[in-house]
Order: structure tokens, then sequence, then C-alpha cells
């Protein structure tokens, strides 16, 4: 199989070089929205050629950490760099080696590096106070460890918030055999975003006013456009679930484009990132996201993107037009770009307050018209886990009616929806319901357990032509209850214990739906509306076999929680300052359910062991580092707790990660 | 009160010292943080008009807090008014504390001291509730209702309808104070947020003094009711 690495660092310019001229290109937030549509300035690119990583290979890398200052948005204000560059070195590994990184802390704080994704050695895996006591000021602290993955993975810092500051850099590790991705040349896309304020500011002001960042509020002016538009019942309906519970539906990110400027490859969008190609280059793109807070959107109009890998692991090629990556995930994309034309890598955040780019092309003169940004999402009752539950079933009035036409062909109800169903209150007497089908019901994995027909009154109605002999439940995976199969997730009932009680939780998802095939808010439409083909969860399959093939032996429910508006942030509503480890027994197989009780997206990391996430097929569990846990919704892995020691397992958000944190003890 | 004040003062820095040694892999995640607001300072457009100001502080941590608040006004030297409430505040609730401590009336005089017990929050549909009940000496009691709602017309120039109660349990007939409802104030002010943290307003406000306050109010020959017209900033930090 044909392998071969092009990666050709640009002309490389210092930073303060960079930094005089960006100073010609500085716009406000709201000259960056004018921008949305305008191609790139040519005039600008051709005289600032854009920051491409810098690379550093071999087996003994030496890093230092510093102060430095920066400019991305017309202020100089001071980053946290490696070897004096923003993002870090990108560092090339080759598997099977034996690296050795030795880490110089020049900052008058304590300094970290954690390898993230990397199997290794629990006290070379970089969180202070596990293992490691981090890196004092002017010591050098010296990592080794043999590489035993390849793929795309990053490293940033694990003390404070210097990750916010710039300490981040991606990792590239060549395989020992035969990549079975084929390409021609590849590139790193490393997305971040860069603020100004101190996050130590940040985070206190999110604290004085959680919606702060917020811009996007619901006005005055939207309640009466919606009033034209639904009529005055239906406004005020559709606004006193949120009303009451005093939440906003336009709460999507707590730390939005108003301070922060997106960053790719270090490059703010005025600049823009470029990478060149050639004629008949299949091209590797490896996106990671480095953002503190930022979940991104990316597509690449025009180009179809075959996904070949998922944090760092090979997967079953998926094509697609665009897909999400949470904060701390990684995606390795194949395209076939073509000649004589200029593509835009267009990476909206989340919330749709901001972007970055970059320009793919094969002439640098030739550059891609940026595309607008998507419209700005709006949360629905389905992500305050009230998909079911909010769904009010008690009322729907049937009686005599007829439901002959009543189709649920299009009940999607992959991954076990329908535990908190509650069908008791459906009073169907006397109606006839002779042609209800539900042959089309797809219940893979027999996710029933839960739902109560029992208390269905259907006195005196004639089923007799109802037809379930088509519903798919596949006797030998049907579970009844307890633990499903390996590879479908879980069947547990979703329990909220008592310390999910109490100020410091302000909602409770009763009736999560499934994570899997959502592909999440504000990319739901994209298909119908854009016709792009958007990546979900449920695509996802391991290119390799699963590695281990065992039967969990017991699952562990943890409820993301929080109160967004006393900015607060724990797991099954305990902080983690409060919370006693999770102990994992050595070499056991076990499952993780994760279940979000907020109405924020959660990228969910597990340091030192996989995450194989069940995506319906139980013979290729992909390997996951850091999972996206929707609003409202849960989602399981599973885990081989094959490495001893003591393991951080937190969300990835960084402002959500002092509280939402555990430790993980494998005995 | 002295004494409660002190077990939260002492609370509070016990706990700030276990946090503060606590090993972290990513931040401190509760820290000792303030905030001052200066909900209100503005004058009437009325050269007769007061200058009027209310504020409030606090010191703490997520779920326990030290809160000061302050309001008063300024005509002249005969006619002012000035309160400080110092409170230990506790979460109750996602949405709500429960408020306990002294208040102090210093002007006008006599001054007046009460024990203090309330509670704070955020009503379903977005109402900034504070209801206190205040007992003084001479088994004096009072209960102040207040409410405050945010329109936002647009992401900066936010409307603010808001109303306040005056309850007292017997007549206080130095401070013109009569038993029962004794005021009733309602404002609306339209501010400009030029940051977060600044935002100057215009303004109007109206007040009503009520039952027997208000023939206090008429004996001394003083007007029962009040509109004015104001213009002001609302800060914090």
């Amino acid at each position: 199989m044909k392998s071969q690495y092009m990666i050709k660092p640009m002309i490389q310019t210092t930073n303060s070089e960079l930094n005089n001229s960006r100073r010609q290109f500085v716009f406000g937030a709201s000259a960056m929205l004018a921008l949305m549509s305008i191609p790139f300035p040519k005039n600008a690119i051709a005289n600032v050629l854009s920051q491409s990583l810098s690379q550093l290979s071999g087996k003994v890398f030496d890093l230092s950490i510093d102060y430095k200052m920066v400019n991305f948005t017309g202020k100089s204000a001071r980053a946290t760099v490696v070897n004096q560059l923003l993002p870090a070195p990108l560092l090339r590994w080759k598997e099977g080696e034996t690296v050795t990184l030795r880490v110089k802390n020049n900052l008058d704080h304590d300094s970290s590096i954690h390898w993230h994704g990397i199997i290794l050695p629990t006290e070379m895996d970089g969180v202070p106070g596990f293992s490691f006591d981090g890196i004092k000021p002017g010591e050098t602290f010296e990592y080794q460890f043999t590489v035993q993955q390849s793929g795309t993975y990053w490293y940033h810092s694990h003390s404070g918030y210097q990750e916010q500051t710039g300490l981040f850099g991606a990792i590239v590790i060549d395989p020992a055999t035969p990549d079975p991705v084929i390409y021609d040349r590849d590139y790193v896309i490393m997305l971040s975003d860069w603020s100004d304020e101190a996050p130590e500011n940040i985070y206190a002001k999110l604290k004085k006013q959680a919606d702060y960042y917020n811009y996007r509020e619901r006005t005055v002016m939207d309640f009466f456009s919606d009033v034209n538009k639904n009529g005055l019942a239906n406004t005020w309906n559709a606004r006193s679930l949120w009303n009451n519970a005093r939440m906003s539906d336009r709460d999507i990110s707590d730390v939005t484009g108003s301070t922060y400027t997106y960053l790719m490859n270090g490059n703010p969008p005025q600049q823009g990132w470029q990478g060149l190609f050639e004629q008949g280059e299949k091209v590797r793109l490896r996106f990671i996201n480095s953002s503190a807070m930022t979940i991104f959107d990316v597509r690449i109009p025009g180009l179809k993107m075959s996904v070949v890998a998922s944090d760092g692991q090979n997967i079953q090629p998926v094509s697609v037009d665009e897909f999400r990556i949470g904060v701390a995930e990684t995606y390795d994309v194949v395209i076939e770009p073509e000649v004589d034309n200029a593509y835009c890598i267009f990476a909206q955040s989340i919330d749709r307050t901001g972007f970055t780019v970059g320009n793919l092309t094969s002439d640098a003169s030739l550059h891609a018209p940026i595309p607008p940004m998507d419209p700005r999402p709006v949360l629905g009752h389905s992500d305050m886990g009230m998909d079911m539950s909010g769904m009010d079933h008690s009322k729907m009035d049937m009686g005599g009616g007829d439901m002959s036409g009543m189709d649920h062909s299009k009940m999607a109800m992959g991954g076990g929806d329908m535990s908190g169903m509650d069908h008791s209150k459906m009073a169907m007497d006397g109606g006839d319901m002779p042609s209800m089908d539900h042959s089309k019901m797809v219940m893979d994995g027999g996710e029933m357990s839960g739902m109560d027909h029992s208390k269905m009154a259907m006195g005196g109605g004639d089923m007799s032509g109802m037809d379930h002999s088509k519903m798919a439940m596949d006797a030998a995976k049907a579970t009844v209850s307890g633990l499903g199969l390996a590879g479908f997730g879980s069947n547990n009932e979703i329990k909220h214990i008592n310390t999910e009680f109490g100020p410091q939780v302000d909602m409770r998802a009763d009736a999560p739906k499934s994570g899997l095939h959502d592909p999440g808010i504000g990319l739901r439409d994209h298909q119908q509306q854009f016709n792009r083909k958007v990546l979900t969860y449920g695509d996802i399959k391991g290119l390799h076999p699963t590695y281990d093939t065992r039967q969990p032996s017991r699952e562990i429910q943890l409820h993301l929680t929080g109160n967004m508006n006393r900015y607060m942030w724990s797991v099954n509503g305990v902080k983690f300052m409060d919370a006693a480890p999770l102990e994992f027994e050595y070499g056991e197989r076990l499952r993780i359910t994760l279940v979000n009780d907020t109405m924020m997206t959660h990228p969910m990391h597990l340091h030192g062991m996989w995450s194989e996430l069940e995506t319906g097929d139980p013979d290729f569990i992909p390997r996951k580092h850091t999972v996206l846990v929707q609003p409202g919704s849960k989602i399981s892995y599973l885990v081989t707790a094959d490495a001893k020691g003591q393991w951080a397992y937190h969300c990835h958000l960084l402002f959500h990660m002092p509280g939402m944190f555990r430790k993980v003890v494998v005995k | 009160m002295n004494k409660t004040n002190l077990m939260a003062l002492g609370l509070l820095s016990l706990s700030a010292t276990l946090t503060s040694s606590a090993v972290f892999a990513g931040g401190n995640d509760d820290p000792l943080l303030t905030k001052v607001m200066l909900d209100q300072f503005e004058k009437g457009v009325d050269p007769q008009d007061p200058t009027q100001f209310s504020a409030q502080a606090w010191l703490g941590y997520d779920l326990n807090k030290l809160w000061l608040k302050t309001e008063g006004e300024y005509s002249n030297s005969d006619k002012q008014d000035l309160e400080i409430q110092a409170l230990y505040s506790t979460a109750i609730a996602p949405y709500w504390d429960v408020q306990f401590g002294i208040k102090t009336h210093i002007k006008p005089t006599p001054n007046r001291n009460w024990a203090v017990i309330g509670v704070q929050g955020l009503a379903p549909y977005f109402f900034d509730i504070d209801a206190a009940l205040f007992i003084g000496e001479q088994s004096r009691t009072a209960m102040r209702l207040s409410a405050e709602y945010e329109l936002l017309i647009t992401q900066k120039l936010i409307l603010t309808p808001e109303v306040e109660v005056n309850l007292f349990g017997k007549d206080d007939a130095e401070l013109g104070i009569g038993s029962g409802l004794s005021d009733v104030s309602a404002g609306l002010r339209l501010r400009y947020e030029i940051v977060r943290e600044f935002a100057p307003y215009i303004g109007v406000d109206w007040r009503q003094k009520l039952g027997n306050t208000a023939d206090y109010a008429r004996s001394e020959g003083e007007d029962t009711q009040e509109t004015q017209f104001v213009i002001g900033f609302r800060a914090w930090f």
C-alpha cells in the first residue's frame, strides 16, 4: 500500500513579523461578520504567508514553556507557548518507538503537558495531582514512553487555564505497518479559540453573570414576530416551558465569538491558513479541535470528505459533507480536490458567533469564497431531555377516532429511546385501529424494556388488523432488563440519585434521547435544508474488529449535571472536590453510560484507556478518547480497564472541567 | 446577630483555606469572588428631585456568600435616607438563596436596627425577587417585597420594570411610618449596555404612600405621591 508523507512546511515567519502584518487586517467582531461572504483579501494573502505548523520529529524532544506576547485581535495579550510557538510544535512520532520529551517550565506557575489520547503509564500522563506533581517553575520534567498506537492526537497543558492561552500542539504518529489510508499529502488543521481576556476573568464573569457572553438572547421583537407567525396562544405555550424552567433556548455556548477569535493553525480568519495541493493528489486533513470551549462544525464547500479516522483510530470510511468536532476530538478526512480550484475549509462555532477558515488551493493566487454562517441554532424541548416525557400523551383524545392512517414508519428509535414512554393514559376507547402499521419501526437491540402499555385503555377497540409482526425485535439481542449486549448500549433505567437534587443542579433529563443518530443542535436540518450529509456517531464503525469482545460485566451510569445560572458543573450533582474516585477493577470490561442533564454539549474525555463507543455494531466498535454527549441525551461506551493507576475523567470544556471531573482508579 | 455574622465569616474563611490547599488538575472550581453592583445611581430631572442610589455587593462562593445591600437618597441636609444590610446568604434551591443578617436604617434619625430574614432569587418567568422580613426593637416588624423584570428590546437596550411594596407591623410616629401597607413604588428604566458592566439609563419613578403613612405625610404637609423622571447609570464589577 502506498504511503507517502509530503508535509511541506511553508516558509516560517517569526511571530513578531506576523504580528506586524496582522495589524493591518484587524477587524472588530462586527466587521468580521461582514467578511463572511466576501472572498479572501487576495493582496493581503499575497503579502502575508499564513503560518503553518512547524514540525519536530525524532525520538527526543526538547520543549520549553514560556510566556509570549501575541496579537490576534489588534491588541497584544500574553500567551503561554511551547518553543515560542502558538500552536506548539507539531510532534511527529513513529509507532513502536520510545520517545523522550524533556519539558522545561519557564513560567512563574506550575505547568504540565498531557498527551491527549495516548495510551501510556499513568505517571507519564501529565495530570498534576494524579501520579505526577506537575512541573514547578524552572524545572524540567522528562516524559518517556513507548508509542503503542498511530494516528492524529494532540497535547496540551493540564494546569490551570494554560490551554486557553495557547499551550496546545498536534501529534501525528506514523504507523509501524502500512497505513490503510491512502493519501499523497497531509495537513494538520488545528482549530482553537483565542481571547485577549485572561481565562480567570472569563471564568469569574461567568460565575457573576452566566449569560455574560451571550448576545443572542430572545428579545421583545422576537416575541412579536413569533406572535405574528404562530399566534399569541401558541407563542405563549412555546415559551412557557422555558420561562417556567428559567432557561434560555438560545443558550448554546458559555463563551462566544463576543470574546473569542477563532484560529486555524494559529491564524485568525482575516488572514486564513493556506494549504497547497497538486494535480490528482489525495489530501488527508487531520482535524484537531484544541479549543478551550468551542465546538466546531466543519465543511469544505464543493468537496465530499471521506472520514477515515476518529480520535486517531482508523474507521470504516464515511463520506460526508459536514461534521461536528467537539473540543479535544480529532477527525481525519481524505479529500480529492480538483486542480485549478480553491476550496474553503470552513469551521463555524456551534453557536454561529464566529468561524475560522483555511484556503486549500492548487495555486497560491486562487482563493475560495468564504460561505456565510448557517442559521443560529435554537434549543428545542428535546434538548431538555423532555423528548418523550414532555410529549404528553395523556391528553391525546382518541375516543372513537380512526387511526387507520397512523404511520409510525419514520419513528427512529435506535438506541433505546422508549424506556420512559408512558402510554398509560392514552384513552383509545372504541377506536378502530385496523391498519396501524408498526412494521417499519426499527427497534434494534430490544429497547422496549421500560415501555409500559399495560394500562392502555382500549376498551372495545378492534385491533385485529394491527400488525406487529414485522417489528424487528431480534430475539437473540433482546434483553429484558439490565445490561444490554456489547455494542448496543445501555438498556438500564435512567435514575437520578439523591445527590442530583439540590441548589447545584437546575435540570434533570427524565427521558434522555439517544445521542447516536442525532447530528446535534444546529445540524439537524442540514440534510433537508442544504442537502448536506452530516456525520453522526451512529455512522462510525471501527476499521479493525472489536479488540475486546467480552460482554460488559457491569455498567456505571454517570449524569452530567450543572446549574447554568450559578455557573456550577458537576457529575451526579457532586463536584470534583467532593467526589470519591471511580474504581475500575484491573482487566474488567465495563460500560459507562453518560446521561446529559444539562443543555450544553459536553465532550467527555477518559484518560489512559479507550472509550469504545457503542454505535450499534458489536463487531466493529470504534475507539475514541473523547465523546460528545448531547443536551438531554445519553450515550454509552465500553471500557477495558487495562491500565493500572490513577486517571482523569472529565468534560473537556475548560470552564466545566474544574467541577465536571472525576478521578478514576484502576486497581 | 453579630455572632451569626462572625460565624458566617468564619465559615467563609475556613472554606477559603480548604479551597486554596486542594490539589487541582484543572483549576479552582469555586474560587472566592466578589461582585459589586450599583443597580441604580440616578438624579431626578427636576432640580427639587433627590439623588438616589441602590447598590449590592457580595463576597463568597457558589452557594454561600456575604451580602451587603444599601440604598439611600439625598434631597438636602434635612431630607436624607440611608439604610445598610449585612447578610449571610446560602442557596436552598437552584434559583433561590435564603439570606439572614442585620439591617440598620441610619437616616432619617432616630436610626432603627432590624434583624433580617429574606429570600432572593429568580422566579419562573425570570422575575428577580427579593423579599425580606424585618424584626426590630420594641417588637417592630416590617416586610419588603420587590420584583424586577428585564425586557430585551435589543441585546443591549433593556427595559426594566420594577415594583416594591413595604409593610409595617405598627406605627412609628417619630419616622412618620404607619402600620399596614405603607408605600408602593414602581419604576421603569430603559438602559443601554455599552458594555455588560456599564449602562446609562433614563426612567420614570413613581411612589405612593398609603394608609397611616400617608396620613402622617399629609399632617406634615408632604405629598403622598411623587413621580419623577430620572437619568442615571447602572454598573457592576
